[in-house]
């Protein structure tokens, strides 16, 4: 795609549609993954609630796996699971390891 | 048919801004624009207008208010002075940058510290590279008559641009002058109604405003800011135009006084200027060829038509209400930078005078003016940047 020139764009750089976060993906960004572990969900889907992007997918009322194109690592989703008997559903793990 | 008042300066906006009836006004007072807003909010509490008041904590939250009500979709005042536009800088740029034409009176004072609630050009001065259209006023009418012209050039298709309208602090805000209103019918159709831009409360487009913009197109944006002042000039005197035919009153970028035929000049903002037509009279009662250049368009600054205003005189002396220490004077740097462009370009020599409200006189202009004539008759410049009316 051509990169565009100055005269080229809309005033006052407002993006003029909506869901174009979708488009730009920020998974590069991250230091540490979070991991789900499916045997201690109970499926409240506060991870989906707190993710500030749309890393946590939900099929059905279902929660699925995370796409991680579009997480940054912040490690919301684990501070808010509550988990099974105080066994965390999501645990962040540093990359690379 | 316009009416003849007798009104301060800070009466006459606030019936400007009655007569355009915002939708949405950012309130929040400061010495010397207090009563400029009070005024208004009484109208609003009158139901002399529908505008929407938000009574906010400080000056940053006020533009950002603005900012949010003018990115929804609607015509958007405040007004502030000193200290208080200074803590709405970072918004300022944002308003600029968003191409939001947010229109707010600025009651010229000075900067503390030390403290000080009189007038000066520090405020705005210090607001010059923010990306503000800057209206500056001589007078109550000038106030007045500006900031009607300022709803029509800022929300102009080709601009869309936040715009303030400068008049001194007290000289102008709280002295009664005469001066003419227009009939209220005759500015609504003046300014119009408000149009559009990308109104985020346009529900069936969404969008968004202050996306994250990196090294790949930040200076592509920069440019096209550039690119948007580059077109004010002929708006404002596109407007000014209009403005003329139903109100009599002629508008420019600047105002030429007596300067055709001048070899001396003195180049001076607001009401020092009305003291100083005074003095150039007399000077010219007297045989010398003085003259005057009061600029009314700050930001974007008129280079060229300054310059050809002043190409034949011999010097000219700049005269600033603020100070940009260990430079110089701020209007000073302007009207230098458009005589270089000369091949032929007069002495310049730079006074600061008047800050904090310090009175100015007849007798500064006419030691100023004295030394311009002694310049202008090959005498040499001693100083070419100092304080006058101060003790030493």
């Amino acid at each position: 795609m051509k990169a565009k020139g100055w005269k080229d764009l809309p005033e006052g750089s407002v993006v003029l549609e909506g869901g174009s976060a979708v488009k730009f993906k920020t998974g590069s960004w991250r230091a540490f993954r979070p991991v789900w572990k499916e045997e201690n969900c109970i499926n409240c889907l506060f991870c989906w609630v707190f993710c500030p992007d749309m890393a946590v997918k939900v099929k059905d009322g279902k929660r699925g796996e995370f796409d991680y194109d579009y997480c940054k690592g912040c490690g919301i989703c684990e501070l808010e699971c509550p988990g099974k008997k105080g066994q965390k559903a999501i645990v962040m793990i540093e990359e690379g390891k | 048919m316009a009416k003849v008042v007798a009104v301060t300066g800070n009466e006459a906006v606030a019936e400007a801004l009655r007569q355009v009836n915002p939708d949405v006004c950012g309130i929040y007072p400061i010495t010397p624009q207090t009563d400029m807003m009070q005024r208004y909010a009484s109208f609003i509490n009158n139901g002399k207008v529908d505008t929407e008041a938000v009574l906010v904590e400080s000056e940053h939250s006020s533009m950002s208010a603005c900012i949010g009500a003018s990115a929804a979709g609607g015509r958007v005042v405040t007004a502030t002075s000193s200290t208080g536009l200074a803590l709405m800088w970072e918004m300022l740029h944002i308003a600029s940058g968003d191409r939001l034409p947010i229109i707010m009176p600025v009651v010229n004072r000075a900067l503390s510290a030390p403290l000080n609630i009189h007038g000066d050009h520090s405020d705005a001065m210090g607001a010059r590279d923010t990306g503000w259209i800057q209206i500056w006023s001589e007078n109550g009418q000038e106030a007045y008559d500006n900031t009607i012209q300022a709803f029509r050039i800022g929300e102009h298709m080709d601009i869309r641009l936040p715009a303030m309208v400068c008049m001194d602090g007290f000289i102008i805000s709280h002295s009664i002058e005469r001066m003419e209103y227009l009939e209220d019918a005759e500015v609504k159709k003046f300014v119009g109604e408000f149009k559009n831009l990308h109104p985020l409360l346009d529900l069936d487009k969404p969008k968004s405003y202050g996306p994250l913009i990196l090294t790949d197109l930040f200076h592509e944006y920069k440019r096209a800011q550039h690119e948007v002042m580059t077109k004010v000039k002929g708006v404002v005197l596109e407007v000014a135009g209009e403005f003329e035919k139903l109100s009599g009153r002629k508008y420019g970028l600047f105002e030429s006084y007596r300067l055709e035929d001048a070899d001396i000049a003195l180049v001076i903002l607001n009401s020092a200027a009305g003291t100083s037509k005074d003095v150039v009279d007399a000077f010219r009662d007297r045989g010398i060829k003085a003259g005057l250049l009061k600029p009314r368009l700050f930001r974007p600054f008129p280079y060229e038509e300054v310059a050809a205003a002043l190409k034949n005189t011999k010097a000219v002396c700049v005269m600033d209400r603020a100070d940009s220490f260990g430079g110089y004077g701020p209007l000073f740097m302007e009207v230098s930078s458009a005589l270089y462009q000369l091949r032929n370009r007069p002495a310049l020599i730079n006074k600061i005078y008047g800050l904090g409200g310090r009175d100015y006189l007849p007798s500064h202009a006419e030691l100023v003016l004295n030394e311009l004539d002694g310049i202008a008759k090959g005498g040499k410049i001693n100083v070419f940047k100092e304080y006058i009316g101060v003790r030493e």
